[in-house]
């Protein structure tokens, strides 16, 4: 069985994010990292390797984006994951979701086609747009069904089920591979990095593809086609330093109602 | 006027306030055509609500065919509504599950997709707020239909006397679109206080609780509010994840929220920044919220919140 797992290497949510002058996200000038929330596709990649012993599955990790997005994959394979592929082309920067959807859909169908691909596992949201909607477009034009924000993941032969919690239910939710299924935080705690893996990372394979590999030409992906358009991007103006006050034998309460009457609150 | 395609938010037939706050904003962009995926036997009651907000047109898509699924069906129905009513624009409430319907919509019919927009102007710029709120993106959809996911609160709903004629819309759904199927569903039970994404107030509480969320929603009740949580109350096991406020979990963005025992991580800030007025209570007078709020109180939640909530009541006599 083989499992892609696709990441996205993000600009750090600590570091200062930025645009760039033309409207898109500053990915090169910022502090870059594996997004936190793929970490949690890859751990379950992992996991579903080791509950199904005897069985020979392998884990490539795929990701699309500048040079440095090459970090991304290393953490991955550092994890455990067997193999990278890193998509990188000038000519894809400031692509929108369709954009990147359809690199990552070329990707996985050239995967699939030299060495079958059973399960596509993605994060719910890049930490970056944090749009949640790449996952639904890649199951729509892979063709497969989506089994999506999964909290709890179960796999037997070819079913998979997953546990969800939706706007005000709990479901559950059953496919047959293949399918695309993004994972929540909830699913469970991302191992780091051991030693042993960090060293047998750098011997595992990791293909670096252009768009012609992809047998995509430069004019179909990239700012210059995409479906929407930034047109201004402002940084909102930081909030004005508030009252601060001090609990001392119960003023505090007093002061806090204070406050929401005098903003009509109560 | 072009129909503007606005789908409905609702629970089993009652309409939640975004649907009119989406039909508000469509009066914006041309004539709201409301789209109701739901038991046609509910079909009049339905447009009889959302007429008053000004939809000239309610479509009722028996959703029968489509319930047991996940995503796809929908997705396939708009798309057939869509070629139908070429609408300027297709509006849908910003959930998980709307987000992903119009991400295979977007896909299917070739259409520019714009998530999570906090307001749409006339002419369909759309307003987001990003990067944990820290910036304002304006945008707009350049290829094909604009297809925009639009989050609770962006506007004020205005009422407007629509037509609200009610057109069964009979959807084929191919079986390739039932690959997903659900299997079990437990609805979550009802807490009595407001729709997180959807109120006025949030208090909400974190690892300064120690899991003792008593006097959190004590307070909360005394002034109408939402219950949230932070992902460290979450991860403890002291709320469940429905009531997350974060980058994982809910985004709100309230007139009021008020943060208790809450250090107010970047991953929380991305939940909550874009609040009207912001409150704290922490007992760590170096708590990052602190920097956020208007006001704040240094001092243990568990004494603070309890008094409050006793002097909120003596107001309100």
């Amino acid at each position: 069985m083989n499992i892609v797992v696709c990441v996205k290497y993000v600009p750090d949510a600590t570091a200062d994010r930025k645009f760039e002058d033309d409207n898109t996200v500053d990915r090169v000038g910022v502090d870059g990292l594996l997004s936190e929330l793929d970490e949690y596709a890859v751990e379950q990649a992992l996991q579903f390797r080791e509950k199904r012993e005897g069985e020979e599955i392998t884990v490539t990790v795929l990701t699309v984006g500048p040079e440095k997005a090459v970090d991304a994959v290393r953490k991955a394979l550092q994890m455990g994951a067997d193999s990278g592929v890193h998509v990188v082309d000038d000519a894809i920067a400031g692509s929108d979701y369709l954009g990147t959807s359809l690199v990552l859909a070329k990707a996985i169908e050239k995967i699939k086609a030299d060495a079958g691909v059973d399960l596509v596992l993605c994060g719910m949201a890049s930490t970056d747009a944090s749009g949640s909607v790449v996952p639904a477009m890649l199951a729509e034009r892979l063709g497969l069904p989506q089994v999506t924000l999964a909290s709890v993941v179960e796999s037997q032969g070819d079913q998979v089920r997953i546990k969800r919690d939706n706007e005000g239910s709990t479901e559950v939710i059953g496919a047959t591979l293949p399918i695309v299924l993004s994972v929540t935080d909830q699913s469970g705690e991302a191992r780091y990095p051991s030693f042993k893996g960090i060293m047998a990372a750098k011997k595992k394979p990791l293909e670096t593809w252009s768009l012609t590999n992809l047998g995509l030409d430069a004019d179909q992906v990239g700012l210059s086609v995409a479906y929407t358009q930034v047109e201004d991007t402002e940084a909102r103006p930081p909030r004005t330093a508030g009252e601060i006050v001090t609990d001392e034998d119960g003023s505090g309460a007093g002061a806090l109602v204070d406050f929401l009457a005098s903003k009509k609150f109560i | 006027m072009s129909e503007v395609l606005v789908v409905i938010d609702h629970a089993d037939g009652e309409v939640k306030k975004p649907t009119y706050e989406l039909l508000t904003i469509a009066k914006r962009l041309g004539e709201p055509s409301a789209v109701f995926f739901g038991s046609p036997e509910q079909g009049d009651a339905v447009a009889e609500k959302v007429k008053k907000y000004g939809a000239a047109k309610v479509y009722v898509v028996d959703d029968a065919p489509i319930k047991g699924f996940l995503v796809a069906p929908k997705a396939e129905a708009l798309q057939q509504l869509a070629e139908k009513s070429s609408p300027a624009a297709i509006l849908l409430p910003s959930t998980f599950e709307n987000k992903e319907v119009a991400a295979r919509l977007a896909i299917k019919i070739g259409s520019g997709l714009i998530t999570d927009a906090v307001d749409v102007a006339e002419g369909g710029v759309t307003t987001q707020s990003v990067f944990a709120g820290n910036f304002t993106v304006q945008a707009k959809v350049t290829t094909g239909t604009p297809i925009i996911t639009v989050k609770p609160n962006s506007a004020a709903p205005e009422e407007s006397e629509g037509a609200g004629t009610v057109e069964a819309f009979a959807a084929t759904i191919s079986d390739a679109a039932k690959g997903a199927q659900i299997v079990a569903t437990q609805p979550r039970q009802s807490t009595g206080r407001p729709e997180l994404t959807e109120a006025a107030i949030v208090v909400s509480g974190g690892r300064g609780t120690g899991g003792n969320f008593e006097p959190v929603e004590g307070f909360a009740d005394s002034i109408g509010a939402a219950v949230g949580a932070s992902r460290a109350a979450v991860d403890s096991g002291w709320m469940p994840h429905a009531f997350q406020v974060g980058q994982t979990g809910k985004t709100v963005s309230p007139q009021l929220y008020v943060a208790n025992g809450i250090s107010g991580a970047i991953q929380h800030r991305a939940g909550m920044q874009t609040s009207k007025t912001i409150v704290a209570v922490n007992k760590d007078p170096e708590a990052p919220i602190f920097e956020l709020v208007d006001f704040g109180v240094v001092g243990d939640l568990h004494t603070v919140l309890p008094a409050a909530t006793e002097k909120v009541k003596e107001r309100k006599g």
